[in-house]
């Protein structure tokens, strides 16, 4: 019952064209990133060239993990989860594609810029103004679509992962437009409109939301679909959905606060990130239960299918870093763990471990769907790239567990006579095997990226061996 | 903060800790089965139903847990204008802990600020602080053996642009310099510049067009030796280097040296008084002179 044969009324173009950029961008994104994690370990490897230095790349690998890659996944799971879950399609089809390339022109302006070195040097919202408001008008775009598809929807209810769509897509409207206010001095250089600490506090209501909203929000939707449908088991608790639903996205815009711990922002607003932070932990936890128990009765096929093995790898992740991020956010841990790779090896167990991996899960579930066949064209090569993304993952936060521990407690060391016993470099020094660790991890996940690019077209060239789906037999 | 925005501060903390509590408990009361179940809540979409299970206990608990440690962390560590139970703020922590740091270290250095730059290069102890001191404050710039950079000076080659007097490093550390050397491009001319610039090569014995030094030197007298000295010599009152020596902060080349002619330098050495006790400075000074004191 999930063919594209089978429902002629869906608009299943925007979501092969949104989930196909999703493994383009994941490779780009996730190169850049190998490329600047081995500059770390062979600082030669920027080649004494302005747009290839690590100061310039770094931003270019977070805006396309995060907007290219996440969100192209975004796009396509939300369009194929709403239609599939209201039984209707796209209000507009024009309205749809004006997303799809707006998006990408969006990319590929980001592209450009950041190794130029045009940047608002705003964390996750570097993009230069005119960029800026461009992002504005494809995202209302994307809201009216989604938001008219639901209101159109067939069904009595709301599906629970339309909800967390709509949260997603609502606050990105909200953060990015506030965050984003600026001066414009020229085409390619604008100022904040608000002034140090506002602007900081600013800066992480909107940093920390984008974790919240787009790499939780948007993606406990996708999980809220692809879970159930690939283990064929109905959503552990109902009543769990709505508690953590309005518990989540209540709490996690208080959180931001817990990344300026020790700095010049309100005392009282650094203890509320770090109370709500901790509230926020059941609330996060609870996407993951839900997930998790869904899957009871459904173990064995663990077994045999790598797409759910994703999924519950990914939950598995989703729910050590929504521990983790509630610990580093309590004022005594953060003072040891802040500017330290630990928070960077926390990011990617939630950035790999929880976004990718499920991206990498749903989209899987949907390329066969999406052009007609009944599996991929390897289910052992889904199988190999599992195990490259976990171990790859694995490698990558223990490196930065270890550095970052070890970084930390080299730089709060003193003597007997209260100089610091380490000078900066020496910890840096000392970070380096971990740096190599990270790379290799890093090359890992990248490699699996590949074999899904090579899997996929496997898939969906014309003349294609996998499988056709039997209309009549089909049932996932 | 005004009363008004505390109290609002308050309020809106409140009404979401509260507000989350509320739909905690009264969807936990509203539960239709207390076990698990195989009930659905009888909706269905693309297939995927959604069971009527109950909250489960342990994340149940767990969520008040968290909500209860909140309100007690707030009520101990304030928030808005109310002040915490504790009294905390980060400054008074601050202080804390630095009155604490000034108790157990100032002994130990106290010991060291006794004695003079001279006595103290025969404390190995002492020079070992001073050396970690340089190394956390000091080797950015001067490298972490103290031999310089472009730019920036060697500290190993008993050469002084403001002095190698102990009393003149230890004000050069404390209060920081400020070196320019103007441009004087518009003044002289391409021409001109390249003519001072062999003149300059020749004060340090340098290869040089003899021709263009012998009209640079006609330039050099009118308009650098009131910082430079007749004989370029140069100034330590002023921090202009001594040309005939042979070192060379930005560099010995002919294109090196006529830019700085063209287009003038500015060089920084930033005060460290306000971030350095005078114990430490005490310490680094000694350091420093260790370094070209062999």
């Amino acid at each position: 019952m999930s063919t594209a044969a089978e429902h002629p009324t869906y608009n299943y173009k925007v979501v092969r064209q949104f989930a196909i950029m999703t493994v383009v961008w994941g490779i780009v994104g996730m190169a850049v990133g190998v490329l600047i994690a081995s500059q770390l370990v062979w600082p030669a490897l920027n080649f004494d060239t302005a747009w290839l230095t690590y100061g310039r790349l770094r931003p270019l690998h977070t805006n396309a993990v995060i907007f290219a890659f996440g969100g192209c996944a975004l796009f396509a799971t939300s369009y194929y989860v709403v239609q599939r879950t209201s039984q209707t399609r796209l209000i507009s089809d024009k309205l749809a594609a004006f997303t799809f390339w707006g998006w990408q022109l969006v990319i590929l302006l980001a592209a450009i810029t950041l190794p130029l070195g045009i940047t608002s040097a705003k964390e996750y919202a570097e993009l230069e103004w005119p960029i800026d408001l461009l992002i504005t008008v494809v995202w209302v775009a994307y809201a009216i679509v989604f938001l008219g598809t639901v209101k159109m929807r067939k069904t009595s209810h709301i599906y629970v992962g339309n909800w967390f769509y709509m949260a997603f897509i609502i606050t990105v409207a909200v953060l990015h437009i506030v965050n984003s206010a600026a001066l414009p001095v020229s085409l390619t250089k604008s100022y904040s409109v608000y002034p140090g600490a506002v602007d900081a506090m600013v800066q992480w209501w909107y940093g920390h939301n984008a974790v919240g909203f787009f790499l939780t929000a948007g993606f406990l939707g996708m999980m809220y679909y692809f879970v159930p449908k690939q283990a064929e088991r109905p959503i552990y608790s109902y009543r769990l959905s709505v508690v953590h639903f309005w518990a989540l996205i209540a709490t996690y815009m208080w959180a931001g606060g817990h990344h300026l711990h020790y700095t010049a922002l309100p005392d009282f607003a650094q203890t509320l990130g770090m109370v709500m932070s901790l509230i926020l932990l059941a609330p996060s936890w609870g996407g993951m239960i839900n997930g998790m128990m869904t899957l009871s009765g459904a173990w064995h096929k663990l077994r045999t299918d790598p797409v759910l093995r994703f999924l519950v790898v990914s939950l598995s992740f989703y729910g050590m870093s929504t521990f983790e991020g509630p610990m580093m956010s309590i004022k005594t841990v953060n003072a040891l763990s802040h500017y330290t790779d630990w928070t960077i090896g926390h990011v990617h167990a939630g950035a790999l471990g929880w976004v990718a991996m499920i991206s990498i899960g749903a989209v899987y579930h949907m390329i066969p769907r999406l052009y007609g066949k009944a599996q991929m064209a390897s289910v052992s090569l889904i199988n190999t790239h599992f195990w490259l993304a976990t171990i790859g993952t694995v490698l990558y936060i223990c490196a930065m567990w270890v550095n970052g521990i070890l970084q930390g407690l080299m730089w709060r060391a003193v003597n007997e006579d209260g100089t610091l016993t380490y000078s900066f470099v020496e910890a840096l020094e000392a970070s380096h095997p971990g740096f190599f660790v990270r790379a290799l991890g890093g090359a890992f996940f990248l490699l699996g990226m590949v074999l899904m690019a090579y899997n996929v077209y496997q898939t969906v060239r014309k003349d294609s061996k996998a499988p056709a789906a039997d209309a009549s037999a089909q049932a996932a | 903060m005004s009363a008004f925005w505390s109290a609002w501060v308050w309020a809106i903390t409140l009404a979401v800790i509260l507000g989350c509590t509320w739909l905690l408990l009264a969807t936990r009361k509203g539960e239709q089965y207390k076990e698990t179940t195989e009930e659905t809540v009888g909706h269905a979409f693309d297939g995927i139903e959604e069971y009527d299970n109950p909250l489960p206990g342990w994340w149940f608990q767990m969520f008040i847990g968290t909500v209860i440690f909140g309100i007690v962390y707030l009520g101990l560590y304030g928030l808005a204008n109310v002040k915490g139970f504790y009294g905390w703020s980060s400054v008074g922590q601050y202080e804390e802990e630095m009155a604490h740091a000034e108790e157990v270290y100032k002994p130990v250095f106290a010991k060291y600020a006794a004695m003079s730059i001279e006595d103290l290069q025969g404390q190995p102890e002492g020079l070992k602080m001073g050396q970690r001191m340089f190394a956390n404050n000091c080797s950015l710039c001067h490298g972490t053996t103290g031999t310089g950079a472009h730019g920036f000076p060697n500290l190993t080659d008993n050469d002084w642009l403001y002095g190698g007097s102990h009393d003149a490093i230890k004000q050069t550390i404390a209060a920081g310099r400020t070196g320019a050397m103007p441009p004087w491009g518009a003044v002289l001319g391409e021409e001109g510049v390249r003519d001072v610039t062999s003149y300059v090569m020749s004060l340090s014995g340098k290869e040089h067009d003899a021709e263009g030094a012998a009209r640079g030197q006609q330039q050099f007298q009118a308009l650098c030796t009131a910082c430079h000295g007749q004989n370029g010599e140069g100034l330590q009152a002023l921090g202009a280097p001594n040309l005939t020596d042979d070192v060379w902060l930005y560099g010995s080349s002919f294109e090196k040296v006529s830019h700085t002619i063209r287009v003038g330098r500015n060089g920084v050495m930033p005060a460290h008084k306000d971030l350095l006790s005078d114990d430490k400075i005490h310490l680094i000074t000694a350091y420093v002179v260790s370094l070209s004191d062999k």
